[in-house]
């Protein structure tokens, strides 16, 4: 078991290496940071920009590959490079990534949570009034572009306080200034601004996982162990949930990994409607401002971000598939 | 005892779908999307480039009936422009990526061994570079050339998955006697490929591809949304709801609402086909009638 999960860290750890390198070379070639000091006015001197860039690591005219070089040695360092503007990578990052991680872990842990039980509890009850309408809105949620969701549920959200009179949501920004974050209206605030933007990430993990979970209990549910268990005398619940949720879940954790990266792109849409200044709308800034330090240094977090939920999900496995904890 | 006639599996397929009344709906509507967005404009009064100065802002009336932009802009007639686009770039995309996908993943099962294990490996290290941030970053260079770049990147990011289920399906076909007979006789691998094997799964590759059409234009409508797709002056749902999202909400909703709407209907018709296609090219579905 441990010598499985070792494999599966190193295999994932090389992934992560290829992806953030290749992110590196693409926004390199693709980015031209020369072209922010050229559009001044007036424009400065060319051995100046020259000078400058050579200072922020954004030169075109040094070897791609000497300039990945020099990037990786200051990542090892812990040192993710400068902004385009001079301003540190890792400064911007550590105040971003927790709004992002705020925003992320509690839309993605419920959206996950609710699908797989709305999943496996429609496939209980297949053909069911449930079952139907659960399909039919699962159907619907996945054809609504994340764009059109999220700016519907932000109008609708005002449309709601509108209708009882009071604010009980708010859909621009993370929190109101000058209220303390660790005191009982800091925290109510907080939520409050959670509420929409999150609403948009678990109604799209809900949709997503309980389209799967249904179809991957549907096939155990027909398969003899589920019948045995019941005939040995189980109770009916504890046969559904021990025998066959437990193995109708092992094909999802792999759906887990991918969709961990899908994820966060739905995040910097949801970042953009609701002005959250966290890592999705940096992304696209950093495009916007031919910054190659960081958006390479974003390509890497997005990798450990898959690296993190696909070793999650191989422990989830490990800990139900009881052939692979043996071998 | 009524003698049966023995129909052919186009018919039978046809027959299936049909008797879906959701799935006949849904093709119903794509045919409708069509006939509007490229018929449509020959019959309006309006096109999409044409200003009228004695309407801005304008909600919908008998005059504009999707109502104008802030400019004086036509909706309906910008939103029939935006679809086609959308429509072409999901129908394009569509056939290169399931096309790249029978190809590279017949390969890999077909000849095993070391083209195997390296498009197996390409097949993994794609999937980890998220396709939206790989496409957004690639985005300068292709801004300023055609669309069609754009649209062979979005394809280029789409065949993985597919390619994986063609590898498999591959792997346990080549074993099958036909294939065998075919290679005895002298017929080239990639002919057997392409006359034999592909033919083999046309259903789920087809299935594939209406599915890939939906993804395509919700994909080309979240990277159209930071600008980072189709560019001005190319119209696409993707810009209009680009231009409009921050409407919403405001006595001017419309603007973004209507080809919204549009967008969602779309691609709910599309994703009903593909579900229908799927029922009636399993031979194992039942529902259909006559089998």
């Amino acid at each position: 078991m441990g010598r499985f999960l070792f494999r599966r860290l190193v295999y994932l750890v090389v992934l992560v290496v290829i992806a953030t390198a290749a992110t590196y070379f693409l926004a390199a070639a693709a980015l031209n940071p020369r072209s922010n000091f050229e559009g001044r006015n007036p424009p400065p001197p060319p051995a100046v920009v020259d000078a400058r860039l050579d200072e922020l690591n954004l030169n075109d005219k040094t070897p791609i590959v000497e300039r990945f070089g020099r990037w990786v040695r200051g990542v090892f360092d812990l040192n993710m490079g400068q902004t385009v503007d001079g301003g540190s990578v890792n400064e911007e990052m550590g105040r971003r990534v927790g709004v992002s991680l705020r925003l992320l872990l509690i839309g993605s842990i419920l959206g996950t949570v609710l699908g797989i039980a709305a999943g496996a509890y429609s496939a209980v009850k297949q053909y069911g009034l449930s079952d139907r309408g659960m399909t039919l809105v699962s159907f619907v949620i996945l054809s609504v572009n994340t764009v059109v969701l999220a700016v519907f549920l932000a109008n609708a959200g005002n449309s709601f306080n509108n209708l009882i009179g009071y604010r009980a949501v708010y859909n621009t920004g993370e929190y109101a200034p000058g209220l303390e974050a660790w005191s009982w209206p800091g925290i109510v605030d907080r939520i409050q601004h959670l509420i929409l933007p999150s609403l948009v990430l678990i109604l799209q993990g809900f949709a997503f996982y309980s389209r799967y979970q249904r179809n991957s209990m549907l096939d155990v549910l027909g398969s003899d162990f589920v019948r045995t268990a019941q005939a040995k005398g189980l109770r009916r619940s504890k046969a559904l949930i021990k025998h066959a949720l437990r193995t109708a879940l092992i094909p999802m954790g792999t759906f887990f990994a991918y969709q961990f990266a899908l994820i966060f792109i739905g995040s910097i849409f949801v970042e953009k409607i609701f002005t959250w200044h966290g890592m999705g709308e940096w992304f696209v800034q950093s495009i916007q401002k031919n910054d190659v330090n960081a958006t390479a240094a974003i390509g890497m977090f997005v990798a450990i971000l898959v690296l993190v939920a696909g070793f999650l999900s191989d422990v989830v496995t490990v800990a139900l598939d009881p052939r692979i904890r043996r071998s | 005892m009524a003698s049966k006639v023995p129909q052919s599996r186009s018919r039978l397929v046809l027959r299936r779908l049909v008797r879906r009344r959701l799935a006949l709906m849904g093709m119903v509507a794509v045919l409708l999307f069509f006939v509007f967005a490229y018929l449509g404009p020959h019959f309006y009064k309006w096109q999409y480039d044409q200003l009228d100065f004695q309407a801005f802002q304008q909600p919908p009336s008998s005059e504009h009936w999707f109502g104008t932009t802030q400019n004086g802009f036509d909706m309906l007639a910008r939103t029939m422009r935006g679809m086609q686009k959308s429509l072409i770039i999901g129908l394009i995309g569509a056939v290169i990526s399931t096309g790249i996908a029978a190809v590279a993943g017949a390969a890999a099962g077909y000849f095993a061994g070391w083209t195997d294990r390296a498009i197996v490996a390409f097949i993994d290290l794609l999937l980890v570079l998220p396709a939206f941030l790989i496409i957004a970053i690639l985005s300068p260079i292709f801004s300023e050339r055609t669309w069609l770049i754009f649209v062979l990147l979005l394809a280029a990011f789409q065949w993985m998955i597919t390619a994986r289920v063609v590898r498999s399906m591959t792997l346990s076909m080549k074993e099958r006697e036909f294939v065998y007979a075919a290679r005895f006789m002298g017929v080239s691998d990639w002919k057997i490929i392409l006359r034999h094997i592909l033919p083999n799964m046309s259903s789920f590759l087809i299935i594939d591809a209406t599915i890939n059409v939906s993804s395509l234009i919700l994909s080309e409508v979240g990277l159209s949304f930071f600008g980072f797709g189709v560019q001005p002056p190319d119209i696409s749902l993707g810009t209009l709801i680009n231009d409009h999202w921050q409407s919403a909400g405001t006595p001017n909703g419309y603007q973004f609402y209507l080809p919204a709407l549009l967008l969602v209907l779309l691609v709910l018709s599309v994703n009903l086909v593909g579900d229908g296609l799927r029922d009636a090219l399993d031979p194992n579905a039942g529902g259909g009638g006559d089998r």
